[in-house]
């Protein structure tokens, strides 16, 4: 009889379902796979130790770096650290923009999710579908901060400013004419609420177009349903949290059960699976886009009645107003120290989590009382999901993989840090 | 929360009496300090003990106390050789964030590794099997061993990295810098010609400095 060996392949780093830069050896008998050893940190930045030479202002842009597909979010975990250490009461609007901020970005990042992951594993309509929707978010973002991908609007204390009165306009061109232009910007016309009204009415027939191209497609099942399967017990000793946890069925949304800024007021509700499979993970995601929708609305109503300030009025953490720095001498001063030696931050530690898109993203921050920190470590969602895809992979075919990793929703930024 | 960590704080004193070296309840956040040598004991108890019942361990990072408290600058590095805080027994130490989802109630527990040379701590892999990757990545950032710890490879760094680079003798621009030499039509490692500058330096004020709490 012949003798049989296992077969030992190198998968990635540049292949275009590791969803970046990851390096998996596989250890393969036939198809199957024996063993998985994935090799991170292509993408290691060391966001942590740059942080530690940095003040607390000039290190915010980096967390936008980390998850790069759900950027305020990042941002959200990092100034709530700060603002623990300082306690410091943000304003009731600022809660109420990050909020609405925080569903638009887990919308985002779901449908960057559902058209990569489904295009890994065989359907490409989605991925048109799902960055047709997308792309409308990313103006939002635009409109807000300035910048499409890495915003910076979260700032210790509330944000940087309230949100504005007009969305930007598509301009006609030799591909649009006027008339089509005109049909362009039918719904940016009033001001970026508005505009997020309008989003938020029609986007569940969205999700319903996405759900009609895979929820009963028979090759979407056949690639999702009993893959990577893990039970609950398994998904807690691996520190899964997020969808992952919640597709294993445990219960388990620090918006519900550690609630932070405003989400003890708003009306949602928590999608939980049953099986633990991609299937499951696939199904809960999706609803978990229905929910952000529904908390987008009552933000929305909430903030059109109640005005107010968006940032705190404390000038030893956030900058006084443009047009009082340029007349008065005080605050002139205030604006300088601020920005050049930065802010104080208490000696202490303080462990600050939010519901990322992807799981608990949490960020560690120790203080010796200098203007920059003296530790700060990102708890990455993925980090822990990655390294369970040695056991979710175990006894599947290699193209099993790649909705394993799909399903992970993995992004090499905050996983190498 | 505030209430179950008044009673979680109950628990913890009755339950380790005399193996908790520092419990503290500050910010809302409860920081247990144990001794390396029952680590492993209080650790395992804290996960099974069903008043406790901490599933899950949502984070584990290293901690390098070396310059702690310090901002005097010596040659672009934050490093005073004698300095040793005093409220800090050692040099490294490890932090763990622990989560119970039956309590809904979070814990840090903190433990320093006595030999300053050779960080040594137990693994804690056999408790909650997520530590693997995150005892890695201590172990290769900043050179804790974990014994017991059944695959303890570098993690994050370059394959052939050399020191620990988050330990804050590490210089931030690091040591050596990699380019394409057209010579030897291949990729090189040479030292680094950068020199290492400080924009903004670190700074600590006295207490209530400006006005802030």
């Amino acid at each position: 009889m012949a003798e049989i060996k296992n077969y030992t392949m190198n998968f990635g780093p540049q292949h275009p379902s590791a969803h970046g830069v990851l390096r998996l050896v596989l250890e393969l008998d036939g198809e199957v796979i024996e063993r998985a050893d994935p090799h991170i940190g292509l993408l290691h930045r060391g966001t942590e130790k740059l942080a530690e030479h940095k003040t607390y202002l000039q290190s915010l842009p980096y967390m936008d770096r980390l998850d790069y597909v759900s950027m305020m979010c990042n941002e959200h975990a990092y100034v709530m650290a700060i603002e623990k250490l300082l306690a410091l009461e943000v304003p009731l609007r600022a809660q109420y923009i990050r909020v609405m901020f925080d569903e638009i970005t887990r919308i985002m990042n779901h449908l960057l999710w559902l058209g990569a992951h489904a295009l890994d594993i065989g359907a490409m309509t989605v991925f048109l579908y799902a960055f047709r929707e997308r792309e409308d978010l990313m103006d939002v973002y635009e409109a807000v901060s300035g910048a499409r991908l890495h915003a910076a609007y979260y700032r210790p204390g509330g944000v940087y400013r309230d949100l504005p009165d007009s969305m930007p306009m598509y301009q006609a061109s030799k591909v649009h004419n006027a008339k089509a232009v005109k049909k362009m910007n039918e719904n940016r016309e009033g001001s970026l609420l508005d505009f997020m009204e309008d989003f938020i009415t029609r986007f569940p027939t969205c999700v319903d177009e996405y759900e009609t191209l895979l929820t009963d497609n028979r090759i979407w099942k056949q690639r999702t349903v009993g893959i990577g399967v893990v039970t609950p017990e398994r998904a807690l000793a691996l520190g899964f949290s997020g969808a992952m946890l919640r597709g294993s069925g445990i219960a388990w949304d620090l918006r519900k059960k550690q609630p932070y800024e405003v989400y003890n007021r708003l009306d949602f509700d928590i999608p939980v699976g049953v099986e633990g499979d991609c299937y499951d993970r696939y199904l809960v995601r999706v609803e978990e886009m229905r929910q952000s929708n529904r908390i987008i609305k009552q933000c929305i109503s909430w903030l059109r009645q109640n005005p107010g300030p968006v940032i705190v009025n404390n000038f030893k953490v956030a900058p006084p107003n443009r047009e009082s720095m340029k007349q008065n001498m005080e605050e002139l001063i205030h604006h300088f120290k601020l920005f050049t030696e930065g802010m104080h931050i208490p000696s202490g530690e303080a462990y600050a989590a939010v519901e990322h898109p992807k799981g608990e993203f949490g960020i560690y921050i120790i203080s010796d009382g200098a203007n920059k920190p003296y530790r700060l470590k990102i708890r990455a969602p993925g980090f822990a999901h990655i390294a369970a895809l040695d056991e979710m992979a175990r006894g599947h075919m290699i193209a099993d993989v790649v909705a394993i990793i799909g399903t992970q929703d993995i992004v090499f930024g905050e996983v190498d840090r | 929360m505030a209430a179950n960590l008044n009673v979680l704080t109950d628990k913890l004193n009755s339950i380790f009496t005399n193996q908790i070296v520092s419990l503290e309840n500050t910010l809302s956040e409860l920081t247990l300090v144990i001794n390396a040598i029952d680590m492993l004991e209080i650790l395992t108890r804290l996960r099974d003990d069903p008043d406790l019942c901490f599933e899950q361990m949502m984070d584990l990072c290293g901690v390098d106390y070396f310059t702690y408290g310090s901002d005097v600058c010596e040659g672009g590095a934050y490093l005073k050789s004698d300095f040793v805080p005093e409220a800090y027994p050692s040099r490294f130490a490890v932090v763990y964030h622990l989560l119970s989802i039956t309590h809904n109630v979070r814990l840090r527990v903190r433990v320093f590794a006595t030999d300053n040379d050779l960080p040594i701590l137990g693994s804690v892999v056999n408790i909650w099997p997520c530590a693997n990757w995150y005892e890695r990545e201590a172990f290769d950032l900043y050179g804790i061993v974990f014994t017991g710890h059944p695959d303890l490879r570098r993690l994050l760094t370059d394959y052939g990295f050399v020191g620990n680079p988050f330990r804050k003798d590490f210089p931030l621009s690091g040591h050596v810098e990699m380019r394409y030499d057209p010579e030897q039509q291949r990729v090189i490692y040479q030292p680094v010609v950068i020199e290492p500058r400080e924009l903004v330096p670190r700074i600590i004020r006295e207490n209530n400095y400006g006005g802030v709490k």
